[in-house]
């Protein structure tokens, strides 16, 4: 079936005008699927991070929800060890207005603000609801997320700061 | 004001007791002139004190139930149909919640059942800002926000909020939220715009079938928020059931709340099937009986809903095999491997951990050196025990196989009528030719044999109930009961089976002529004792049953 027009228009605009934190870059041989990153927001524990998403447009999209999965191993309370999202605008609450760039935007604001009381991963919830601070300081030991340290001059740009960036891998913990 | 005053006085009366007066009003005024009389079941003249009054309404009579509905708040609101309609399943067609919230802020009330849209509200911040409606102005094209699409022909088309999208988007998206997500309450596609698409624009959106589709979830909605309707379980049926008097929960100690659709059969949706075909599949089907209290899609009297899950469940889980592995086996007491004995001595190696020990005190070999017998004196007291406990959950084991087994039996001869109906049809046959039987003379077998598949119904549940009966003179009844309904059926079961030979047919006629009146009778027996036995709290249970006072002597 040919591609739909909005997904191509789409993916024009995802591509040409990134959202700030955000890439997505549609799979050569199955232009509805894509291979995304956020980066963890500043001031939440995930700064800095980065995060990599695998995003898929079902036959039914735009009147169904795209099926959204963190890859990188995270330690949130909605998101469980399948990398899988707990997110209203995924399931019930999708609306055919809502676009992959809102959705990839809403999920980064989910990374700034934990609803630990509707959790997907219990354990970490309660770590979340039990002390917030200690389940903060933990949450970057225990992702998987590779992670930028900018140069204190460092451009906003990540092609730039690509030059003299300075990679830490983490590797899991449990 | 004036139009308002003109209702209050008939309707304000009405509204605190209609949910019920309704079913009445109808069985009492039935022959009004209303187009309802067709689907109506006759209202049975003599009712037995285990059966239940009920109405089996269709598809059509529940949406007329509906407009009434629809009509009355119309009345008092002063609104149109359609609005109307929206703030009843708003409410969940609860008529007196709807009037009271809708009289205390009519516009709150309007807005959360998405008919108006919110005036922008600046002390509501938590909701998600809702995006500006891009409205078509004449000068440039216009886009649809859903399909990117620009082509001039697009129509735009918006709910009340405004929020526009081309014809193509609107109906896929219904569509697509009737048939794959069984919504029938569309909202706008805009994100976080509340206002629901009235049934007028979804059936201009969307093709027959899948407005058949709505309002068939329309109905279901309806059935599901009255508990005085129950939709039929059986596949393809349409129908729904009503019966206020099992319309409280409190009320399934006392009662089986057994009713009957008045469909017989499964209608075939697929065309493969002839008219004739379908019609004998029709006549010929099991009556579509169900029981309005709980979940099991079929007849589970006598016994209350209550008894009959508890009795399901020991049933599927696999409980009985654990109890079974206890009473049979014992555990290595190093390496807890479960071991059976199945013959020699007492010595016992275990074949996983090599460990030597006494199958009696379950003690190390090493102790006892050559008199394994003396191993009595070994912790005595906790032998008797052990031993004790062992022998008590054999028991009841036993009990509860005998009660399985008998259960299971008669399930399965039921799943065997099937077979025994086609084999009465051959014998009815048969009869009309040898003998000068006519055809509405042989229809005795027929009888029989439903009669015999009724029983087995019964029976099938008597044991289940006899398993959970706490021990007593009743349960003594209820055996005899269930005994002389068991032998009845057992004899008649024998008489359908036996040869027919055409010197014997009159007679033959006569004993299974006598005996289904008589397995009738019995059975009715057995049903009415018991419904009055739950009327009059005459039973106790051996075990904790939801609603019925704990059993004292569980133990015994």
């Amino acid at each position: 079936m040919a591609l739909p027009k909005r997904i191509i228009k789409e993916t024009e605009r995802l591509v040409a005008d990134p959202a700030p934190g955000i890439t997505a870059a549609p799979h050569d041989d199955n232009l509805r699927y894509f291979d995304v990153t956020i980066q963890g927001p500043d001031g939440s524990p995930f700064q800095q991070g980065i995060f990599k998403l695998e995003l898929f447009l079902p036959e039914e999209y735009p009147m169904a929800p795209p099926k959204v999965r963190f890859l990188t191993k995270i330690y949130h309370p909605n998101i469980d060890k399948l990398g899988r999202i707990c997110l209203d605008i995924l399931k019930d609450k999708w609306s055919p207005a809502l676009q992959i760039r809102t959705v990839l935007l809403s999920i980064q604001a989910l990374l700034s603000a934990p609803n630990p009381d509707d959790p997907l991963a219990p354990d970490v919830a309660k770590h979340y609801k039990e002390n917030e601070k200690d389940a903060q300081r933990v949450s970057p030991r225990v992702d998987a997320a590779v992670r930028v340290r900018m140069r204190p001059s460092g451009a906003d740009d990540r092609s730039e700061f690509s030059l003299h960036l300075f990679i830490e891998t983490r590797h899991l913990v449990c | 004001m004036s139009s308002d005053n003109e209702y209050s006085d008939e309707d304000v009366d009405n509204v605190f007791d209609d949910e019920d007066m309704e079913m009445q009003d109808e069985d009492s005024d039935g022959d009004d002139g209303m187009e309802m009389d067709d689907f109506k079941v006759p209202a049975k003249t003599t009712r037995k004190a285990y059966e239940l009054e009920s109405d089996s309404l269709t598809q059509s009579a529940v949406e007329e139930l509906m407009e009434q509905d629809v009509e009355h708040i119309r009345g008092i609101f002063g609104v149109d149909a359609s609005t109307a309609g929206l703030l009843l399943r708003h409410m969940s067609w609860n008529k007196e919640r709807l009037i009271e919230k809708y009289m205390d802020n009519a516009n709150k009330m309007l807005i959360a059942a998405g008919v108006v849209v919110p005036e922008s509200e600046p002390q509501r911040p938590s909701r998600r800002p809702v995006r500006k409606p891009k409205s078509p102005t004449k000068d440039t094209t216009f886009v649809c926000p859903i399909c990117f699409d620009d082509a001039a022909d697009l129509t735009p088309l918006a709910l009340d909020c405004g929020h526009a999208a081309c014809s193509g988007c609107w109906s896929a998206y219904i569509s697509s939220k009737i048939r794959d997500e069984a919504e029938h309450a569309c909202r706008c596609m805009a994100e976080g715009c509340a206002i629901v698409a009235p049934d007028a624009f979804v059936r201009d959106q969307v093709d027959e079938e899948t407005y058949e589709r709505f309002e068939g979830l329309l109905v279901r909605h309806f059935v599901s928020c009255a508990p005085q309707l129950k939709f039929c379980p059986y596949p393809a049926c349409t129908n729904t059931v009503s019966c206020p008097s099992a319309a409280s929960k409190t009320l399934l100690t006392t009662l089986v709340p057994i009713v009957s659709c008045g469909a017989r059969g499964i209608a075939s949706t697929s065309g493969s099937m002839t008219q004739s075909q379908e019609l004998v599949k029709q006549v010929t089907g099991k009556e579509h009986k169900f029981c309005f209290g709980c979940t099991i899609d079929t007849d589970h009297r006598p016994v209350v809903c209550g008894v009959a899950l508890l009795w399901l469940k020991k049933c599927r889980d696999d409980s009985e095999t654990a109890n079974w592995i206890k009473s049979n086996t014992k555990e290595c007491p190093k390496c807890m491997s479960t071991i059976e004995k199945n013959g020699g001595c007492n010595h016992m190696t275990c074949k996983k951990c090599k460990h030597e020990f006494c199958w009696v005190c379950m003690g190390p070999w090493s102790e006892h050196g050559t008199a394994w017998y003396s191993c009595n004196r070994f912790d005595e007291k906790g032998g008797v025990e052990a031993r004790d406990s062992q022998s008590k959950s054999r028991a009841s084991l036993e009990r509860y196989l005998h009660y399985y087994n008998r259960w299971a039996n008669h399930e399965q001869s039921a799943k065997l009528a099937l077979d025994l109906f086609a084999k009465t049809e051959k014998k009815m046959e048969e009869m009309q030719i040898t003998s000068t039987l006519t055809w509405i003379e042989v229809q005795f077998m027929k009888k029989a044999v439903e009669e015999l598949d009724r029983c087995r119904m019964t029976l099938k549940w008597t044991y289940a109930m006899a398993y959970y009966l706490a021990k007593s003179n009743q349960k003594d009844l209820f055996e005899d009961n269930q005994r002389d309904l068991e032998r009845a059926v057992e004899d008649l079961a024998e008489l359908l089976e036996s040869p027919i030979e055409p010197e014997n047919i009159p007679t033959l006629r006569q004993k299974v002529t006598d005996k289904t009146v008589y397995v009738q009778k019995r059975n009715e027996i057995v049903l009415e004792d018991t419904a009055d036995g739950f009327l009059e709290g005459r039973w106790t249970w051996n075990v904790a049953v939801e609603g019925f006072d704990s059993p004292e002597d569980a133990a015994s």
